[in-house]
């Protein structure tokens, strides 16, 4: 029994089912690439986000998103040697970009079939509807590095190990606040 | 097309109710037929999965729209994968008869 998945967030699905390579006589087994794989590939190949912002973009932690983004990559790396098609199926994702609201009668309504356009509201017939564009700026959550002796706090940097940080007060290396280190310093 | 719409009470006149998965009746209506029933909900004082209960029991019913308040973080890539189409609304004092009457002016 594997640890349950995270939901990932994603935008819009792509609106394609998938690709077949050019010219063969006949066609080998299609690989499976999920939604998530795609939107991985999206954010960080084709917006050119980091991968810290993609992974927040997604909802996941960091190196989940970098097991997602390597899958992915690997998958088209198969279906480009071998030629063979890619379908774009499944996963564990849910779309976040798909609500609108409609300004006749107030209320928030998604849209379950992908492939239509919606034109009017679903509840009151207006056609006075935008869609959601979702928050601006996501909350990032900062690491911290703390001193496991005198508990003084530090925005961690990123590609500096915490240990590697000393205390400016007590010269004692620091550790990541909330580690699991950090219960033997908890009085 | 069946409609639901989570209500507090099982009058038309009743309001909604702004929780999905602990409502306490689900108005099925059926906006071909202007048939209108009261399932009072079974998931209601659930300690958790009141949510994914409470999809099970509307869609076997073969509701097509679902109408609340809000959606709990569980429900909506369900209702996602059945698709199911859900509809909030943030006013708490519109009434069942009031969303009935928008749906059926929608199919005139």
């Amino acid at each position: 029994m594997s640890r349950p998945k995270r939901i990932r967030k994603m935008t819009n699905p792509p609106n394609f089912r998938g690709f077949r390579p050019m010219g063969l006589s006949r066609e080998n087994n299609p690989v499976v690439m999920n939604y998530e794989e795609y939107e991985a590939i999206r954010l960080s190949d084709f917006e050119l986000n980091s991968q810290k912002e993609a992974a927040q973009a997604m909802n996941v932690s960091r190196p989940t998103f970098t097991r997602i983004y390597e899958s992915a990559r690997r998958k088209v790396a198969q279906a480009f040697v071998l030629g063979s098609p890619i379908v774009f199926e499944g996963g564990k994702v849910y779309f976040d970009s798909d609500w609108y609201y409609c300004h006749t009668c107030g209320c928030w309504f998604d849209r379950p079939d992908k492939e239509k356009e919606l034109k009017c509201c679903i509840l009151c017939g207006s056609s006075e509807i935008e869609q959601y564009k979702g928050d601006s700026e996501p909350k990032v959550k900062e690491d911290v590095c703390i001193c496991p002796v005198c508990g003084k706090e530090k925005i961690h940097s990123d590609g500096v190990p915490c240990h590697q940080e000393i205390c400016p007060d007590c010269n004692c290396r620091m550790i990541r606040k909330g580690s699991p280190k950090n219960k033997f310093y908890q009085k | 097309m069946k409609v639901a719409i989570t209500s507090t009470g099982n009058t038309i006149d009743s309001r909604l109710d702004s929780r999905f998965g602990r409502c306490s009746f689900f108005v099925i209506y059926n906006t071909d037929s202007k048939s209108v029933e009261f399932i009072p909900n079974p998931n209601k004082d659930n300690l958790e999965g009141a949510g994914p209960a409470s999809v099970q029991l509307v869609a076997s019913l073969g509701v097509k729209l679902v109408v609340s308040g809000e959606f709990g973080a569980k429900v909506k890539s369900v209702f996602d994968s059945l698709q199911i189409q859900l509809v909030m609304i943030p006013d708490e004092n519109k009434t069942i008869v009031t969303i009935m009457e928008m749906l059926d002016h929608k199919n005139e």
